[in-house]
């Protein structure tokens, strides 16, 4: 029975959270976290089950108060949205648990509104993974900015302003995609995702159509950063505290991609925007010029969180390319790697909370082999995280990049082949400088006397530890196991590929 | 073609996973080194054990197999322990003892910092090399290729210098690099053939490709396989791993890094393209090219050497290619030779880097013209230098002499004298670089010796014993492992019959 209103539960759970927590906060503010985790938890656990349920039971269409299509709100529970809604709510879950600690340090006093805002974040999130609906969609977008923007302004000195950006081109974007549904309402007289692409075939000639697609892609490509509408990422993700960073870092354009992949395979369909229109030709091209770009970028910064932002740019890349590639390897690398990224990132940006918390800084030019000594299993996480993302077997990047390679071969793009192998060693040279300088750096002797400094092993609380190194684990898991993903993979390829 | 007869065995999979196993335990016994140590002696001696307990049934023609988990659709990660596999996996695991002999003595007697570490990532390594040997496809070859990259890295950047970082970089660059163009390489065949499995005699059998793919794909694989393989252009890295303490680039320099590279090579050659692809495109010649041109220069710029362990890194560089060469010849006894030289150079080498490290850790000299007069004082392992150089200019009865006759047979047989001329110029070069150094250890006075003996007995046994095995093995070539057999089978699998 639970099962059939799954869909609707789980963005219910985080919405309610969000509501219950501030009145909760004003009664009692140690109760605030318990109820946020245990949201997490709870949606965390309700999408695995869902998933699973998915897989053997089939695809639950969800009618909202019980109102059909097109008339009523449509929530569709398929393979692919369970997957990537267990994805997001998984990683979800470690974060808030690494933030135990972290976010009563980071924001002495503000916690009760942190967890609301964050809860509403998840509620956006959520939204749009299972929606079926174009204007819904467009409202959890919003839900989910908004609350995007907030979590990235209570950082740093400089976080508001980065927020005010994030806020003014995410609007753009926003408005971008309300412009393009308005045209396919305005077209087709329908907001039903099945409903517009069982209509779109008989009127995509009309150049409308076209438009909307572009808008829409626009639209949804900011949220993305695909380059090039990347600007608002990079200021964002360094000031942002560590747990606003490691939420919307891993998850917060993932959902963005998902959305992209869910209008263009299952919306606009395989033949239109790839055959009929150059359009997957674009995006493949942007996102390789994303891919390099950032990696490039990610060369040239000294803090830690920056060159992890510039990473996520061309990671990015990676889920747009295989989107834009538009055959069944393709998708498979673009889902896999939404996956693995997510893991990634997380590990990632959690080390450089883990880093500043103990260190001070994450900056990349005062790291020495004091830094291992002190933080072993963080500096572990870190290492097993920057192969993964260099792509060496038998980890988790490894095997998305395999399948984006495959991709590559078979349609013949030798360019975006080359793209993805020369930017894996564009990985390793950033990640291996911050390796090398971890454990082979001496630190800078002191001037008085030779005395030596013994320094002793200042790890960070379990509570911080193990998030990271469950994802760090994850990562060598999810390589080897692949095989049992990209299976289920195929179950969530869209009809055309 | 002979069939082979496949049995599903555990065993392959043990023989790879059991150093692997053994690191936490090394890694635990951090504070006691002779409990850490005795873990490395063991699993060593284990997976020698394993190894030739697969020999057997290998000689009557049956392989064993091992599936471990699929890792891409419909492409596993396999193991197959075929003759070639048993081949290459004997010789890395029989030298990874006497190497664990060697190290203990060589750290202890340098007063290494980080042995755990040092101990850990080699048994790694070793890991690595048998799961190269008995990779069933091309993707659990990458796998464990990749592994063994990542694995070195921490052994040639040990002593955390400049130098060594420097090397560290180099190596990561070149091996990396190598690492994504093979990736790319394995793409491309799988879409064209849709199969990763290596095959005696191909996997390309009755596709119609264009000359420029698969002369693309080919120089693809090359440089994929090449750059751990030492051929020039992509050798460079090799003589900047030197860095390294020396066990590493004796077992890994010497034996299990660069010959997966020529094992990569022969595999590609032999299991991938096949003999027929390659001459019916033209393959062998572009081989043939760069492995002959990697023989004479580097054998050039051994000459020039004064660093004995860069002497050797490029002696090595060029004895490489010889391996590489035969297996350009496509003609039966240069393939044989070919796979012949991999198991003659690893003991010959082996001995000399040995020496090189006995010579450092008891002299602190490195360059080769300090090294009058260390004849005397060291004559135990003088005299295995002398052995195994001998042995690489092709001297019998040492091992040397054998593959390289082989090789020169095979040149003959596929009427390129060109290769022959290669490979006698190339005899006397290794005399020429090789020589001078025995010459001023025996027959020059040195000074200031006199307080200096020989090394330890850790590692004084192992240098005596791989030189001695380096004359038995030349005498005779079947002793034990019936290493010649091996080579000889396989070549006729691949080329269909001697």
């Amino acid at each position: 029975m639970i099962a059939n209103h799954l869909p609707a539960i789980i963005p219910l759970v985080f919405l309610a959270s969000a509501l219950l927590i501030p009145l909760i906060g004003i009664w009692k503010k140690s109760f605030v976290y318990p109820v946020a985790i245990l949201s997490v938890l709870s949606a965390a656990c309700l999408s695995v089950y869902g998933f699973i349920y998915v897989l053997s039971y089939g695809t639950i269409n969800y009618y909202f108060g019980g109102w059909a299509p097109p008339i009523g709100i449509e929530y569709v529970y398929d393979p692919l949205s369970s997957f990537v809604a267990m994805v997001i709510n998984t990683v979800s879950l470690l974060v808030l648990i690494h933030a135990f600690r972290i976010v009563p340090s980071d924001l002495q006093g503000r916690e009760t509104a942190y967890y609301s805002v964050v809860m509403l974040l998840l509620t956006g999130l959520n939204g749009m993974i299972i929606t079926g609906d174009l204007f819904n969609l467009y409202v959890f977008i919003e839900i989910s900015s908004l609350s995007g923007y907030a979590l990235i302004a209570v950082g740093e000195k400089r976080a508001p302003f980065a927020a005010f950006r994030y806020l003014i081109i995410g609007t753009i974007g926003a408005s971008f995609y309300l412009l393009g549904i308005g045209y396919l309402y305005f077209m087709s007289g329908t907001l039903n995702m099945n409903d517009l692409a069982a209509i779109l075939p008989l009127i995509n000639d009309s150049p409308t159509i076209l438009v909307s697609l572009i808008l829409i892609v626009v639209g949804i490509g900011i949220k993305m950063a695909i380059f090039p509408m990347h600007g608002w990422l990079p200021d964002s993700y360094t000031y942002a505290p560590t747990t606003s960073s490691s939420l919307i870092a891993p998850i917060g354009t993932k959902v963005a991609a998902y959305a992209l992949m869910r209008l263009l395979f299952f919306v606009f369909g395989v033949e239109f925007f790839s055959v009929e229109l150059p359009a997957a030709d674009l995006i493949a091209a942007f996102a390789c010029g994303g891919i390099i770009f950032g990696s490039v970028m990610a060369m040239a910064q000294k803090e830690m969180k920056r060159m992890l932002a510039y990473s996520s740019i061309a990671q990015i890349g990676y889920i747009g390319l295989g989107i834009g590639l538009a055959n069944p390897f393709g998708f498979i690398g673009a889902v896999l790697h939404l996956l693995n990224h997510a893991f990634m990132k997380a590990c990632l940006f959690l080390v450089a909370g883990n880093l500043r918390t103990k260190a001070g800084h994450s900056n990349i030019t005062l790291m020495d082999d004091s830094f291992r000594k002190k933080y072993p299993w963080t500096m572990a996480a870190f290492t097993v995280a920057a192969l993964s993302m260099v792509g060496l077997p038998p980890l988790a990047g490894f095997f998305s990049k395999w399948y984006l390679v495959l991709g590559t071969i078979e349609s013949s793009r030798w360019i975006y082949l080359a793209v993805i192998l020369i930017s894996s060693l564009l990985n390793a040279v950033y990640f291996f400088r911050i390796i090398e300088k971890v454990y082979l750096k001496s630190p800078a002797k002191e001037k008085q006397g030779d005395e030596v400094v013994v320094i002793n092993r200042d790890e960070v609380v379990s509570s911080m530890l193990i998030p990271t190194l469950i994802l760090s684990i994850g990562l060598i898991v999810l390589g080897i196991l692949n095989v049992v993903i990209v299976d289920q993979i195929y179950k969530m390829m869209p009809a055309g590929l | 073609m002979e069939i082979f007869q496949t049995y599903n065995s555990v065993i392959p999979f043990y023989a790879v996973m059991i150093s692997l196993a053994v690191v936490p335990l090394i890694i635990l016994s951090d504070k006691s080194p002779n409990l850490r140590e005795f873990w490395t002696i063991a699993a060593a001696v284990l997976k020698f054990i394993l190894v030739v307990s697969l020999l057997p049934a290998a000689l009557e023609g049956k392989e064993a197999v091992y599936s471990i988990l699929e890792i891409s659709p419909r492409i596993e990660l396999a193991l197959k322990a075929d003759q070639f596999g048993i081949f290459f996996a004997l010789i890395a695991s029989g030298l990874w003892i006497f190497t664990s002999f060697y190290s203990i003595g060589y750290v202890r007697g340098n007063k290494e910092k980080k042995q755990t570490r040092y101990f850990a990532s080699f048994a790694v390594c070793l890991s690595a090399t048998i799961g190269i040997a008995f990779a069933a496809n091309l993707l659990t070859f990458i796998v464990f290729y990749e592994v063994l990259t990542i694995a070195t890295y921490p052994l040639v950047i040990h002593k955390e210098n400049k130098e060594a970082i420097a090397a560290g970089r180099k190596y990561l660059l070149y091996t990396l690099s190598a690492g994504v163009i093979l990736i790319a390489a394995a793409g491309l065949t799988y879409s064209y053939t849709g199969t990763l499995d290596f095959t005696a005699g191909g996997i390309f059998n009755g596709l119609n490709l264009s000359q420029n793919s698969v002369t693309i794909l080919f120089m693809l694989f090359l440089a994929g396989v090449g750059v751990k393989a030492g051929i020039m252009p992509l050798h460079s890295w090799l003589p900047a791993a030197m860095a390294a303490p020396t066990p590493v680039s004796a077992l890994l320099h010497a034996v299990a890094v660069v010959k997966s590279g020529v094992f990569g090579v022969i595999r590609v050659v032999g299991f991938v393209f096949g003999p027929d692809m390659m001459s019916t495109y033209g393959l062998n010649n572009i081989l043939l090219v760069f492995a002959g041109a990697t023989i004479i220069l580097a054998s050039l710029l051994a000459l020039k050497q004064d660093n004995l362990k860069k002497r050797l890194a490029y002696s090595t560089v060029g004895h490489l290619s010889y391996i590489v060469l035969g297996a350009a010849l496509l003609s039966p006894s240069g393939f044989t030779g070919g796979i012949f030289h991999i198991a003659t150079h690893a003991t010959m080498k082996i001995t000399l880097f040995f020496c090189a490290g006995a010579i450092y850790v008891n002299l602190h000299k490195e360059n080769i013209s300090e090294l009058n007069g260390i004849g005397k004082v060291m004559p135990w392992t003088m005299a295995a230098f002398t052995i195994g150089s001998m042995g690489l200019a092709g001297i019998p009865p040492i091992n040397g002499f054998i593959s390289k006759w082989f090789l020169g047979a095979g040149a003959l047989q596929a009427d390129m004298n060109i290769a022959l001329v290669i490979l006698v110029l190339s005899g006397l070069l290794n005399a020429g670089y090789f020589f001078p150094i025995i010459h001023r250890a025996f027959f020059c006075e040195g000074k200031g010796l006199e307080k200096y003996g020989e090394a330890s007995a850790l590692m004084v046994a192992p240098i005596v014993i791989t030189a001695f095995l380096s004359i038995l093995f030349g005498i005779f070539p079947d002793m034990f492992f019936n290493f010649f057999e091996l080579a000889l089978s396989v070549t006729n699998n691949v080329m269909g019959g001697l």
